[in-house]
């Protein structure tokens, strides 16, 4: 009876983890399909697998151009907050007063504001700092990496602070009475100390802003800027009545997805999961 | 001397960040409060006119607004009670040992990481033709069709894809919260003879209270604000039937260009959102028990 339960769950497991993958199933034989072959049955199997609707939506969503954007927006951003952030968590977590508090309070507290109350305020602020200042906040990669990395600071500092208030204050001392400087100590014991919390960083990181749309959709304008999830969007508004050449479209930007996903796998679940309990 | 060196210490290593953040979320903040008070059109050269609570009080006359709440907190309740269910069943499953656990995990997990967009337009290309196609082969036409035509459906649809999307994600959390649960409690109660319902009811269910609490807290904001997947699947259609809180928002302020009046509604999402998941957070953590 025990077994019997066992195999139940086991087959369970299979068929809801299978029901989960069906629509990628769907989405790369349709990629392969024409027009015709599409509508006769979307669930079947493609005829022939040629390449040709990867080429053309390659060509039509300007696919290297965006993959080039998201990789350097993302790249970018993630590296600036893990260094700030982490350099931040473990300054207000080791100096005991009333200002460090005070920061850290209004970092927290700002997780509770969605971008939607922000999005329009920012704008025109953004547009009187690069009129007013010539610094070119508004579409630009660069403003929008600085933008990237103002919204995420709170989780990430959030993240790295509970980690700091874990590590023993010991270490720190001995190296000081050892004539490190601040500096020192941080970027050569504190830093490899932080390494779980900083892939969990990084990982959460990576998500949100690989995959943002309203952010970029307000600050990039020029073609040329598009992130993936941009160029996606207006993909679609051209091409919707052509879901093979879609299909293909969407594949493109799901494959850079799994590439990271196998490579970081373990990383990445262990990641989210430490990320959510602390 | 070394105190003054440690001042300049404590701005190198905070300051940056703090001036970024300053500048990205805590001044337009304020600057959103400010500019909820006004009734301007976004052109910088047109005048921006005082109207105090004006905005405010016209919320309670916009039907539109009013049925986008409804529709938002209807989909919200079904989302976190279908995404918690679905991710702590999965959780419950993968952490029994099973053949099929990694596979599984992996699998449920990958949609999360595709991004809300780009799922939006999948479901929509599934929801087009592949339901039409199980409708006519199996003939339950009238629960495999285009849902994302119907006005009641449509917001099913959104349910459903949340949840696709976001189950991965609160069944990690699930995992991490059952791993944390110590065998020995649970070895011991089955020497006691506790069945696996008494063990899930008495040991696991309030050893996860923590889970529970973050699961909820993610969940519910996340469904309240949602946007992308709104924006590729439905568009907020039928006839506005799915237009949520955040589009809605962004419609006013970017579609109609009602700056100051889209605004006042920034600002109430913002009271809402933080009302919500606050008392949702406090309620939650009341319950928690320390083993």
């Amino acid at each position: 009876m025990k077994k019997f339960y066992k195999i139940l769950k086991e087959l369970l497991l299979l068929i809801a983890a299978l029901f989960f993958l069906s629509p990628i199933y769907i989405i790369i034989v349709n990629s392969f399909k024409d027009r015709q072959e599409l509508y006769e049955n979307v669930l079947a199997l493609p005829k022939e697998f040629s390449f040709q609707y990867y080429i053309e939506a390659m060509e039509k969503m300007n696919f290297l151009n965006a993959l080039a954007n998201s990789l350097y927006i993302t790249i970018l951003s993630v590296l600036i907050i893990v260094v700030l952030s982490s350099m931040t968590a473990w300054m207000l977590a080791r100096t005991d007063n009333k200002l460090s508090k005070i920061i850290f309070m209004i970092f927290i507290a700002t997780m509770l504001i969605p971008f939607q109350t922000l999005m329009m305020p920012l704008m025109q602020f953004m547009s009187t700092i690069t009129n007013t200042l010539h610094i070119p906040m508004i579409n630009t990669r660069e403003g929008l990496i600085f933008m990237h990395i103002g919204f995420s600071s709170s989780i990430s500092v959030f993240l790295y602070h509970g980690f700091v208030k874990s590590i023993p204050i010991t270490l720190e001392e001995a190296a000081t009475i050892d004539g490190a400087s601040k500096f020192g100590v941080f970027w050569r014991i504190i830093f490899p100390i932080l390494k779980p919390i900083t892939v969990t960083v990084m990982i959460l990181n990576v998500i949100n802003i690989w995959n943002d749309y309203l952010l970029p959709s307000l600050t990039l304008t020029d073609k040329g800027l598009r992130t993936i999830p941009l160029s996606t969007f207006y993909f679609f508004g051209e091409f919707t009545i052509q879901w093979n050449l879609a299909m293909a479209g969407l594949m493109l930007t799901i494959i850079p997805v799994v590439i990271f996903y196998v490579l970081a796998q373990k990383h990445i679940i262990k990641g989210i999961g430490e990320g959510a309990v602390k | 001397m070394q105190n003054k060196n440690n001042k300049g210490w404590y701005l190198l290593f905070t300051a940056p960040l703090f001036i970024i953040f300053l500048t990205v979320v805590v001044i337009p903040f304020v600057i959103g409060i400010y500019y909820s008070f006004f009734k301007w059109d976004g052109i910088g050269a047109n005048p921006k006119v005082f109207v105090g609570f004006d905005n405010f009080i016209k919320l309670f006359g916009d039907t539109r607004f009013l049925e986008s709440t409804w529709k938002t907190t209807l989909f919200t309740i079904l989302a976190v009670i279908s995404v918690n269910i679905v991710g702590l069943v999965f959780a419950l499953l993968v952490t029994s040992k099973l053949r099929t656990s990694n596979a599984a995990r992996t699998m449920v997990f990958m949609p999360y990481l595709i991004g809300g967009l780009i799922l939006g337009y999948i479901w929509q290309f599934i929801f087009l033709d592949v339901f039409t196609l199980i409708g006519e082969v199996t003939g339950l036409e009238n629960v495999f069709f285009n849902w994302l035509i119907d006005m009641d459906f449509a917001l099913y649809a959104l349910v459903f894809v949340f949840t696709w999307q976001m189950a991965g994600y609160i069944m990690i959390i699930y995992i991490a919260g059952i791993q944390s649960i110590p065998n020995d409690v649970m070895e011991a109660s089955m020497i006691d003879g506790a069945s696996w319902w008494q063990r899930l009811k008495n040991i696991t269910f309030p050893l996860l209270m923590p889970a529970f609490t973050i699961s909820l807290f993610l969940t519910l904001s996340s469904a309240f604000k949602i946007y992308d997947v709104n924006l590729s699947l439905t568009g907020g259609g039928p006839a506005n039937s799915t237009e949520m809180f955040a589009m809605n928002i962004y419609n006013e302020i970017f579609g109609y260009g009602n700056y100051g009046y889209g605004q006042a509604k920034a600002i109430i999402f913002f009271l809402i959102v933080a009302a919500i998941t606050l008392t949702q957070v406090y309620i939650t953590k009341k319950r928690e028990v320390e083993l």
